[in-house]
C-alpha cells in the first residue's frame, strides 16, 4: 500500500466514522451499513453486519453454477446459518455476463449483489465495484487483492501438466518433456497470445528453465527445443484430443486439468516445485448492489473457515488454504485430495502478465515453427 | 454509341431495375458494407484516432511469414484440387450420365465439399495423427508415417486435409463445363486426322480453360479464408492469415487490437483482388478466340 492510498483510506475512515455518528443519532442502526460500508467494523461489528443482512432477506447472486467449486452447497450453507433468500442468476453465465448485468440492471432490486469474476474482467471493471475488506483480510496475500479492497482473490488452482500415464512415463522434472519417449505428446490448452492459461504455462516452463515472472524467455526457448525435438503438439488440447490420445501431455489449471481423470482413469498431474505459478478468480460487491449489508456478509461467509473449506471440497483452492493449513483449520481430507504442490507459489501481477504478452506477440511463432 | 430508349408514351417512372435490386442490397450488405468497415477500421487506433500505426506490423517478420504460408498453402491445396479434381469429373462424365456412378459421386462431393472445421480436423487427428488408428495399424507393420515431425500438424497437413474438401468442391464445380463438351468434337478432330494430343491441345483444353481457371480461383478464395479448420489442427503461432486474425480479436491476454486485425483483412483483400484482376486478364486472353 503506498502512502496516496493510505491517507485516501483515512479520509474515507473519518467520513464513514462521522456517517455512523450521524446515523446514530437519528436511531436507525443498519444504514451505516449501506454502500459506503468497508468493513465489518464500519458496520458496528459482525453481529451489527449479520442483523443489518437478515433486514435486507435476500441477496442475488449471478454466474455461480452448484457444480462449480462447490457453491450448491455453499449457497444452501449461507442461506441456512442466515436465513437470507438467494437469488441465483444465469448460473452457466461468464464473468463478462456478470460485469454485463451490473451495468443494464443498474440500481434495479434484481442487480446482482456479489460478483465472481475472472481477474482480467476485475481489472477492466473496477469501477463498478464497492470496496470491502473482510474480516480475514490479513490471511489474503498482498499480490491477491486489490489494496484498496474493490477485488479480491477467492479460490483458483496452479499451472500444472496433466498427462496420460498409460502413454507416456512418469514426469517428475520439467527436462522429462525433452526425452524421446515425449516425441508428439506435449501440448498447451491454447495459443499463450490468446488463452490466459497457455501463457501461464509457458510461464512455469520459463520458472523451471532459470527465468522468472518477469522473464518468459526462457519458457519461449523451452518451447523452441520442444518444438524441435518433434516433441511440442500444436493442437488444441481438449476433452476429445485427450481422450483420443492426441494430446496426452498438456499444461493447464490444476482444477481443470483434473476433469480429465474422469475419461482417462490413468491420468495424472504434476505441479513443478521450482515452478508453482497461481491463477485464481476474484470476489467484488457492485457498489450499486440492492442488497448491501447482505452482499457484505456473504463475503464475511466465504471468507470464513467454513466457506473456504467448501471451496476445497469442490476441488478449488481457497485463498486462506496457506493461513488456515497453519492454524488447523483447514479441511486435511478435502485438502489431500488436491494434486500435490511442494514449492512456493508465485502468483504474477496483472502488468506481468502483460509484459509476458507482449513479449509472446513478437517471439512466440518464431519459436515453435 | 448511345442508342436511345424509344420514347414511350406517358411519363411512368423507369423501373426496369427492380428486379435487381435485392442483389444489390444483398451485395451492398454483405461484401461492400464490410470491405468498407475494414478499410477505415485498419487506420484508427484503438480510441478510434486515425492512424497509420497499425500498418507497422506488416513488417514483423512473423507476419510476412504468416502471408507466405496462406498464400502458399491456398495455391497448392488449389492446384491440387484442381487437376485432381478435374480428373475425376472427366472419369464421371465418360461414364453413363444417369448412371449409379455419377449420382453417388455428385452427391458426395456435394455433402464432403462442406465438410471442414473441427469435425475435419478431427476426423483426421482420430486417423492419421501419431495415436491415429491408421497410424497405429501401419505402425505395427513396420511403417512410420512420422520418422521426423509431426507433418500433420503442420504446413503438409493442412494441404492434406484442405485437399479433401477442395476435390469435391472442384468435381462439383466442374462437372457443369465438361457437360458442355460434345463426342461429336472428338469425332471431328479424329476424322481430320487428329489425335487425342491434338484434340486436348486445340480442341478441348482452349474450351475448358476458363472454367478451369475460374473453379481454380474458387478453390483459392475457399483455401485463403478458411479458419475453423487449421485453428483446430495447428492451434499456436497462428502459421496462417486468418488465424493471426482470429488471435488479434480474441486475444484474452491483452494483446487485441481490431485495427491491426483489420489490416490484416485488408492485406487479404489485396492479395486476393491482385489474384481475381490477373484471373480476368488470363480469361479474357484464354476466351478471345470463343467471340
Amino acid at each position: 500500500m503506498n502512502w496516496g492510498s493510505r491517507i485516501r483510506g483515512l479520509a474515507v475512515g473519518v467520513v464513514s466514522l462521522l456517517l455512523v455518528a450521524a446515523c446514530g443519532s437519528s436511531g436507525t442502526g443498519t444504514a451505516s451499513c449501506g454502500a459506503s460500508a468497508k468493513s465489518a467494523a464500519d458496520c458496528g461489528g459482525m453481529s451489527a453486519l449479520v442483523t443489518a443482512a437478515k433486514a435486507e432477506k435476500e441477496l442475488n447472486v449471478i454466474a455461480l453454477p452448484p457444480d462449480w467449486a462447490n457453491y450448491g452447497a455453499i449457497i444452501t450453507g449461507f442461506t441456512a446459518k442466515y436465513g437470507i433468500k438467494i437469488n441465483s442468476a444465469n448460473p452457466n453465465g461468464s464473468s463478462q455476463d456478470e460485469v454485463d448485468a451490473v451495468n443494464q440492471l443498474g440500481t434495479t432490486s434484481r442487480a446482482p449483489d456479489v460478483l465472481d469474476i475472472g481477474m482480467k474482467v476485475a481489472l477492466a471493471n473496477t469501477g463498478l465495484f464497492a470496496p470491502y475488506q473482510v474480516t480475514t483480510w490479513n490471511d489474503i496475500l498482498a499480490g491477491q487483492k486489490d489494496a484498496g479492497g474493490l477485488w479480491y482473490q477467492d479460490y483458483g488452482g496452479y499451472m500444472s501438466i496433466g498427462y496420460d500415464s498409460a502413454k507416456v512415463p512418469t514426469i517428475t522434472q520439467f527436462s522429462d518433456l525433452l526425452g524421446s519417449a515425449f516425441k508428439g505428446r506435449v501440448a498447451l490448452n491454447g495459443d499463450p497470445t490468446k488463452a490466459n492459461a497457455a501463457l501461464n504455462g509457458v510461464l512455469m516452463a520459463s520458472l523451471a528453465n532459470g527465468g522468472s515472472v518477469d522473464d518468459i524467455s526462457k519458457g519461449v526457448d523451452f518451447f523452441h527445443s520442444l518444438k524441435q525435438k518433434g516433441n511440442f503438439v500444436p493442437v488444441q488440447a481438449t476433452t476429445a484430443t485427450v481422450k483420443n490420445g492426441t494430446t496426452p501431455v498438456v499444461f493447464d489449471w490444476d482444477y481443470l486439468s483434473q476433469s480429465h481423470g474422469t475419461d482417462v482413469p490413468t491420468w495424472k498431474i504434476f505441479v513443478p516445485a521450482n515452478a508453482t505459478v497461481g491463477g485464481y478468480y476474484a470476489q467484488a460487491i457492485n457498489k450499486n448492489a440492492p442488497h448491501p449489508a447482505a452482499a457484505r456478509l456473504w463475503q464475511e461467509y466465504l471468507y470464513s473457515d467454513e466457506g473456504q473449506n467448501l471451496w476445497l471440497k469442490g476441488g478449488a483452492r481457497p485463498v486462506r488454504q496457506h493461513s488456515m493449513e497453519m492454524h488447523g483449520t483447514l479441511d486435511k481430507t478435502a485438502a489431500a485430495a488436491l494434486p500435490p504442490v511442494n514449492g512456493t507459489p508465485v502468483f504474477p501481477t496483472p502488468d506481468q502478465l502483460a509484459a509476458a504478452g507482449t513479449y509472446l506477440a513478437s517471439h512466440w511463432a518464431a519459436a515453435i515453427s | 454509341m448511345t442508342a436511345g430508349r424509344p420514347i414511350e408514351g406517358g411519363r411512368r417512372l423507369p423501373l426496369h431495375w427492380v428486379g435487381v435490386l435485392p442483389f444489390m442490397v444483398y451485395v451492398g450488405l454483405f461484401l461492400i458494407l464490410p470491405t468498407v468497415i475494414v478499410g477505415i477500421g485498419a487506420f484508427l487506433d484503438k480510441n478510434g484516432n486515425v492512424t497509420l500505426s497499425n500498418f507497422g506490423m506488416l513488417s514483423q517478420p512473423y507476419v510476412v511469414r504468416s502471408f507466405v504460408q496462406s498464400v502458399f498453402l491456398s495455391v497448392v491445396s488449389a492446384l491440387v484440387g484442381a487437376f485432381a479434381g478435374a480428373v475425376f469429373a472427366y472419369a464421371v462424365v465418360t461414364g453413363n450420365p444417369d448412371g449409379f456412378l455419377r449420382r453417388i459421386v455428385t452427391s458426395a462431393s456435394g455433402v464432403l465439399a462442406q465438410f471442414g472445421g473441427v469435425t475435419l480436423a478431427f476426423a483426421f487427428i482420430a486417423t492419421i495423427a501419431l495415436d491415429g488408428f491408421v497410424t497405429v495399424w501401419l505402425r505395427d507393420r513396420g511403417i512410420n508415417i512420422y520418422p521426423g515431425q509431426i507433418w500433420l500438424f503442420d504446413l503438409p497437413g493442412l494441404v492434406l486435409v484442405y485437399t479433401y474438401f477442395q476435390i469435391p468442391l472442384m468435381v462439383l464445380v466442374f462437372l457443369p463445363a465438361l457437360d458442355g463438351i460434345r463426342p461429336q468434337w472428338r469425332e471431328a478432330t479424329e476424322s481430320l486426322g487428329g489425335g487425342s494430343w491434338h484434340y486436348w491441345r486445340y480442341v478441348a483444353g482452349p474450351l475448358l480453360a476458363p472454367a478451369f481457371l475460374g473453379a481454380t480461383l474458387l478453390l483459392f478464395a475457399n483455401s485463403f479464408s478458411a479458419y475453423a479448420t487449421a485453428n483446430a489442427l495447428i492451434n499456436q503461432g497462428s502459421p496462417l492469415v486468418t488465424l493471426l486474425i482470429g488471435g488479434l480479436l480474441q486475444s484474452e491476454v491483452g494483446l487485441s487490437d481490431p485495427g491491426q486485425a483489420k489490416v490484416l483483412a485488408l492485406g487479404m483483400i489485396v492479395i486476393v483482388s491482385i489474384v481475381m484482376t490477373s484471373y480476368a486478364l488470363l480469361q479474357r486472353r484464354t476466351s478471345r478466340w470463343l467471340q
